[in-house]
């Protein structure tokens, strides 16, 4: 299961940009961009972007974003013009939040209902750490439920032995590392306790490098999940 | 009489002139309040139009609005363009296969157009969008097909209602679209896209109307 996305912006660069940043943290997602008018200046094209989800499309669907209102307008025609042929979704989201936490998501493997979940709850960074993330892979996590209380649990005290602690790509080859397993897990750093499987959340969190952050995860994969974590950060995340 | 499918067409590349003529007009009402392109946006649009209509071969009206619509979405660029596109494509279907536009008809595919536009931007009017020059048109030519009046009747007075409407957007404040960002700012100006629906419909009804 490979949801692909598509950016639709005015601009060419703008959504080359995008993908490239979102794409840093999902290598294998399918991720185009489709920005400004064939002839290189600012607008939205509708064969640029028919053509965009074609490619981005595995088979199990496409997630579109955009940036201003227009472009929502090119996309939702891209997407009914289509008529049931393809799975696709215009997501109402921020492009960039939006973008990284679709990107993230999909790379998690979570289904087109997960990556638009992903997107639309993406929120902007400005609030701080304090602010409620719900941003992440939420189609790929397992739904928490009554049993899950009863079921095994473990926590760890993680030193960041890397140099920049939870940054953009630490952050997002931790929250890759646990998308397959069955474990709700959370990380804190200074009372702030986060979505383990949220790049943004995380990367909220401004756990820098030599800081210490508790990991719990609470599932059937439990010790698996604590356990991936504490070799990711022995590894100094594979900088 | 009615309006065929080889009047509409003429009406149609009537109303490219108008557009191409009225070009830096509606760049400059654009650059007021937006971003300076609604004229190029409706010249290049509409400069595809024509050239996928000179060939001629339409059966029926609803075929000519059909093209013009996936034209529009595919070269306009801006917001008009899947605005303009889905008006376009409702009118279509509003028509279905007749061969000859008649004044009910007329007001059936104006109101095709009108939900199209609000499905696609969820404008109201008085949001100082096309709207506010495509409604008024819509109420107009419901009112007199209702009365009995042909296609040139129907038109005609969906194309005064749209110039006044069109007029109605300048003390507006913007709340949606591009020019929604400038807030009180854009109070003061005339839609660019209304404008541009008034000229259309004016454009159609001195032409799709004439017999
Ligand atoms: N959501 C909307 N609903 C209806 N009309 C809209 C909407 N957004 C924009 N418009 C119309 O489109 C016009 C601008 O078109 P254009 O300049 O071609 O596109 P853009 O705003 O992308 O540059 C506006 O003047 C307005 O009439
Ligand atoms: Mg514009």
């Amino acid at each position: 299961m490979t949801i692909g996305l598509v950016l639709v912006s005015h601009s060419a660069r703008l959504a080359e940009g995008v993908a490239e940043l979102a794409g840093q943290m999902a290598p294998d997602v399918p991720i185009q961009p489709a920005g400004g008018l064939p002839d290189g200046s600012l607008g939205t094209d509708y064969d640029l972007v028919s053509a965009a989800v074609e490619r981005a499309d595995r088979g199990d669907g496409v997630v579109l974003l955009y940036d201003l209102g227009s472009a929502q307008m090119t996309a939702e025609l891209v997407a009914e013009a289509d008529s049931g042929a393809r799975k696709l979704f215009v997501a109402d989201a921020p492009l960039v939040e939006g973008a990284v936490a679709a990107a993230v998501a999909a790379q998690g493997g979570a289904d087109l209902d997960g990556v638009a979940a992903a997107a639309a709850t993406a929120v902007g960074q400005a609030g701080g750490p304090e602010q409620e993330f719900a941003a992440g892979a939420a189609g790929a996590r397992a739904e928490p439920t009554a049993e899950a209380v009863a079921e095994p649990s473990r926590s760890a005290e993680v030193v960041l032995r890397n140099q920049v602690g939870l940054h953009a790509r630490p952050a997002a080859l931790l929250a890759r590392s646990i998308a397959d397993l069955q474990a709700e897990v959370t990380v804190t750093f200074r009372g702030t306790e986060v979505d383990a499987r949220s790049v943004l959340a995380l990367m909220g969190l401004n756990a820098g490098g030599g800081e210490t952050v508790t990991v719990q995860a609470r599932g059937a994969d439990a010790d698996e999940a604590v356990q991936r974590i504490l070799d990711l950060a022995e590894r100094q995340f594979d900088e | 009489m009615g309006c065929t499918a080889e009047r509409l067409a003429l009406a149609l590349r009537a109303a490219a002139a108008v557009i191409a003529v009225h070009r830096d007009e509606l760049v400059e009402l654009d650059r007021a309040i937006g971003d300076a392109d609604h004229g190029e946006n409706m010249h290049r649009g509409f400069t595809a139009v024509v050239a996928k209509l000179v060939g001629g071969g339409f059966d029926t009206p609803g075929a000519v609005l059909k093209v013009t619509a996936t034209t529009l979405i595919s070269t306009v660029g801006g917001a008009s363009g899947p605005l303009y596109g889905t008006a376009f494509l409702r009118a279509s279907t509003a028509l279905g296969d007749t061969s000859e536009v008649d004044g009910p008809g007329a007001a059936a595919a104006l109101r095709g157009a009108l939900d199209g536009v609000v499905a696609r931007g969820k404008a109201e009017v008085g949001d100082k969008t096309m709207v506010d020059a495509l409604a008024p048109a819509v109420e107009a030519a419901k009112a007199a097909a209702e009365a009995g009046g042909d296609v040139a009747a129907v038109l005609a007075v969906a194309a005064e209602a749209g110039e006044r409407g069109a007029e109605s957007t300048v003390p507006l404040v913007a709340r949606k679209g591009r020019a929604s960002y400038l807030g009180e700012r854009s109070a003061g100006h005339l839609d660019p896209g209304a404008r541009s629906t008034a000229l259309l419909l004016r454009a159609l009804a001195d032409e799709a109307g004439a017999s």
